[in-house]
């Protein structure tokens, strides 16, 4: 993506030190399954933290319990050292980047009225729309044009990143990512995925992504949290997990990715 | 020009004027209520399945069996408003066929509404709320939005059932473009219902494209089309309302409203009488094709201001008197006893009998030797009884049925037009036929004699409402008409209507039988 200028932290940026966010023995059941059991996690701002675990694990649940799609049954969440149950759901919302696998362009909006919704929710003012939806456009790498058409003109790479410049309008802090690129082809989705962290790092955001694919986990996130069960099994650098962990099930998931790394390394390197 | 066809085009103005008003007033209100309902529905399920039910259970009653309850409910309701706040409201006419309509038109819209807004894409709903949008925010910017051209859907459906349904509006009173089709049917003058079908199907195929329009400029965000459809709908409504604004502006003097019941006699002595009072400088309206009690409870509370009945019907049905003290003494009992029960007048007899008799064709009776009732009790198990709608369950048929023991192989009810075609034509033997019919001589049929008196004396009596009780112009204008018609004269309009060939309209028959009097 194009490198711009760095704008520095969103607009609301945290106003007292500490976590960004922070769930404190958090539940949440659905009749008799437990999606998330008694979860806590601290995450510090401007980090990029991958939720990892596979169908089930309970980590999609947590993450919503983060803006408010998911109010939980016991425990508290915190954003910006405020309780999530303190105030009304899309207010907490306009603060908070999300994006999910389905994307859920507003189908009967331009392309660029997408991308300007949390921007005018939030108030702004036409002009500053305007010049917030080129920039958003330059900012995920879509040409200008791309903006007067409708949704369902575009590819599912474009659609997504259409997606992300959304969730980035009304320059929010946090960003949340549900399986963000899960539908795409493997190029498009390394490509998005790369250029998404590049924008990570350029706008200081602090990012939660939850995914069930380890190599994302590894090749993008400063941090992964492993699910499972709605519980979370480990909590450490990538560095650390392929390094080795005591849980035999964090073992388990990280042995796919080293034996597969070796064996492309052996190829390069002509070892048949 | 056909005259039939220039007589119907000049009723169009004003017929179609009060189809559109009571069928865009039923839309809008359905639109106010069914919406709202639609977006709690979708929300809920608690009140999606109540709400469903509810109106797939409305929609499964007949539209005129729901348009007939209105009337008695609205009654009941204006005489509780009379005695409470001091005055009643108009129970016949506009207010029950707007309610019945309404409540018609509900669920389409309803169920297109809540399959519409079900139906919205969950991760576009999950989006909507992902981006902070408010409830409020949601349902407007984007779940209405995207659910408009199914909506739309459901409003064309119910702005056609609407159209449709209202034809029947006419029996309750409303004035639509039912009166042609009703009193197309009652004389047997298909020109005016071919016309008043016509005109309805139009109007309804009308609306349905210019709503089309609309829906489709919803689904392909084409602003020319929304504003071209709601433009035309608007156009087409005031333009079709015009005429009643202008009717409007002429009712300084005094207005009455005449009423009429479902057949031609009732159509041409409701034009006597209102061409005399418009002789007298008033202004008339006439509600036509009103049912037998419905014509009596609004006259006797007041929304019709005159009509003919017969002493017969009123002695049995609203007196609920089974004997028979003969003409004279039903007559002056009714006299009194409606002036003292109900404060309703009977100005006096216009001098003619329409009674309920039992008619054969004159060939059958001969030769199976019936000449009176008591000769048909014989041959009754092997002959078949046609019946107009009401006679069965008159009270008058019980005490004929049970002073002769009558008892035929099978009963069958006709429109009483269609009723001395099933004669004619075999499928009757026997009908309850109208002593003064024009048909009962034009089709050589014979009326039986009732030596054991168990049918009253059916003199044809002008009745006048309490509040005009002592209102001299009306009472003026048709007071002249007592004892002045007699059966011959009656037969003979009653017969130029009702005739396959050169029928006259029952205004014309109205001039006609004007033109004898004098």
């Amino acid at each position: 993506m194009h490198p711009l200028p760095h704008r520095g932290r969103g607009c609301y940026a945290s106003a007292v030190a500490g976590p960004i966010i922070a769930l404190d023995n958090v539940s949440k059941r659905y009749g008799a399954l437990a999606a998330v059991d008694g979860v806590s996690l601290a995450i510090e701002p401007g980090t990029f933290t991958a939720l990892l675990g596979g169908s089930g694990s309970g980590k999609t649940t947590a993450l919503k319990t983060i803006n408010g799609l998911v109010t939980p049954d016991g425990g508290a969440v915190r954003v910006d050292g405020r309780a999530v149950a303190d105030e009304p759901g899309w207010a907490l919302r306009r603060r908070i980047g999300y994006v999910f696998q389905e994307i859920g362009l507003f189908p009967h909006m331009t392309v660029a009225e997408n991308i300007a919704t949390p921007a005018r929710l939030a108030g702004w003012s036409k002009a500053d729309i305007a010049a917030r939806v080129d920039e958003l456009l330059k900012l995920v790498a879509l040409p200008a044009d791309v903006g007067r058409r409708l949704p369902a003109a575009l590819s599912g790479g474009q659609r997504q990143r259409v997606g992300v410049a959304r969730a980035l309008a009304a320059r929010p802090a946090i960003m949340l990512m549900d399986e963000p690129f899960g539908a795409l082809d493997p190029v498009t989705r390394d490509q998005l995925g790369r250029d998404y962290r590049a924008l990570h790092d350029q706008l200081g955001l602090t990012t939660l992504m939850v995914t069930h694919d380890v190599w994302e986990a590894l090749l993008l996130a400063d941090r992964i949290v492993v699910m499972d069960r709605g519980k979370v099994l480990a909590d450490a650098t990538p560095a650390a997990l392929l390094a080795g962990h005591d849980d035999p099930r964090v073992q388990v998931l990280m042995e796919t990715p080293r034996r597969q790394a070796e064996r492309v390394r052996q190829l390069a390197e002509g070892d048949r | 020009m056909d005259a039939r066809l220039a007589a119907a085009w000049a009723l169009l103005p004003d017929y179609l004027g009060q189809h559109v008003l009571v069928s865009a007033c039923a839309l809008v209100l359905g639109l106010a209520i069914s919406l709202p309902l639609a977006v709690a529905a979708a929300r809920s399920a608690a009140v999606r399945w109540p709400a469903l039910l509810l109106a797939s259970l409305i929609q499964t009653i007949p539209s005129l069996a729901l348009l007939a309850l209105f009337y008695p409910l609205l009654l009941a309701l204006s005489t509780l408003s009379r005695g409470a706040f001091g005055h009643g409201f108009a129970a016949l006419g506009f207010l029950p066929s707007l309610l019945a309509l309404t409540l018609y038109s509900m669920l389409p819209i309803l169920r297109n509404g809540v399959a519409g807004l079900t139906g919205v894409d969950p991760a576009v709903v999950e989006a909507a709320r992902g981006v902070g949008m408010t409830d409020r925010q949601r349902l407007f910017q984007v779940e209405l939005p995207l659910a408009a051209p199914v909506i739309m859907a459901g409003v064309r459906t119910a702005a056609v059932w609407t159209i449709g349904a209202a034809t029947l509006a006419t029996s309750v009173g409303q004035t639509s473009l039912g009166n042609y089709i009703f009193s197309g049917l009652q004389t047997e003058n298909w020109v005016l219902v071919l016309f008043g079908c016509g005109a309805s199907a139009a109007l309804a195929m009308a609306a349905d494209q210019l709503l089309g329009l609309i829906e489709r400029g919803l689904a392909t965000r084409s602003q020319w089309r929304i504003v071209a459809g709601a433009g035309g709908l608007v156009a087409g409504t005031l333009l079709a309302l015009s005429p009643l604004a202008l009717a409007g502006q002429s009712a300084g003097a005094a207005h009455y409203v005449i009423g009429a019941k479902n057949f031609s006699e009732q159509y041409i002595l409701a034009d006597v009488m209102a061409d005399r009072l418009k002789a007298a400088g008033a202004t008339v309206d006439t509600r036509q094709d009103l049912g037998s009690n419905i014509a009596y409870d609004a006259l006797k509370a007041g929304e019709i201001d005159a009509y003919v009945d017969y002493s017969g019907t009123l002695w049995a049905n609203v007196l609920k008197r089974t004997d028979n003290p003969g003409r004279e003494a039903v007559l002056s009992q009714l006299t009194t006893a409606l002036k003292q029960r109900d404060g309703v007048v009977v100005l006096g007899s216009l001098g003619f009998e329409n009674a309920y008799a039992l008619a054969m064709r004159r060939a059958e009776a001969e030769q199976l030797h019936i000449v009176t009732l008591d000769d048909l009790t014989l041959h009754a198990p092997q002959l078949t009884l046609g019946a107009d709608l009401e006679f069965l369950s008159r009270p008058e048929w019980k005490s004929v049925k049970d002073a002769y023991g009558l008892a035929f192989k099978r009963q069958v009810q006709f429109q009483p037009t269609f009723m001395y075609n099933a004669l004619t034509s075999g499928q009757a033997d026997v009908i309850s036929a109208f002593s003064s019919d024009g048909r009962i001589s034009a089709d050589d049929l014979v009326t039986l004699a009732d030596p054991r008196h168990a049918l009253p004396p059916y003199d044809a009596v002008i009745l006048i409402s309490p509040k005009r009780a002592n209102d001299a112009r009306l009472i003026g204008a048709l007071k002249p008409l007592v004892g002045r018609i007699d059966v011959a004269a009656m037969r003979q309009a009653n017969f130029s209507v009702d005739r396959d060939q050169d029928k006259a309209t029952p205004a014309d028959a109205a001039r006609a039988l004007e033109a004898r009097l004098h």
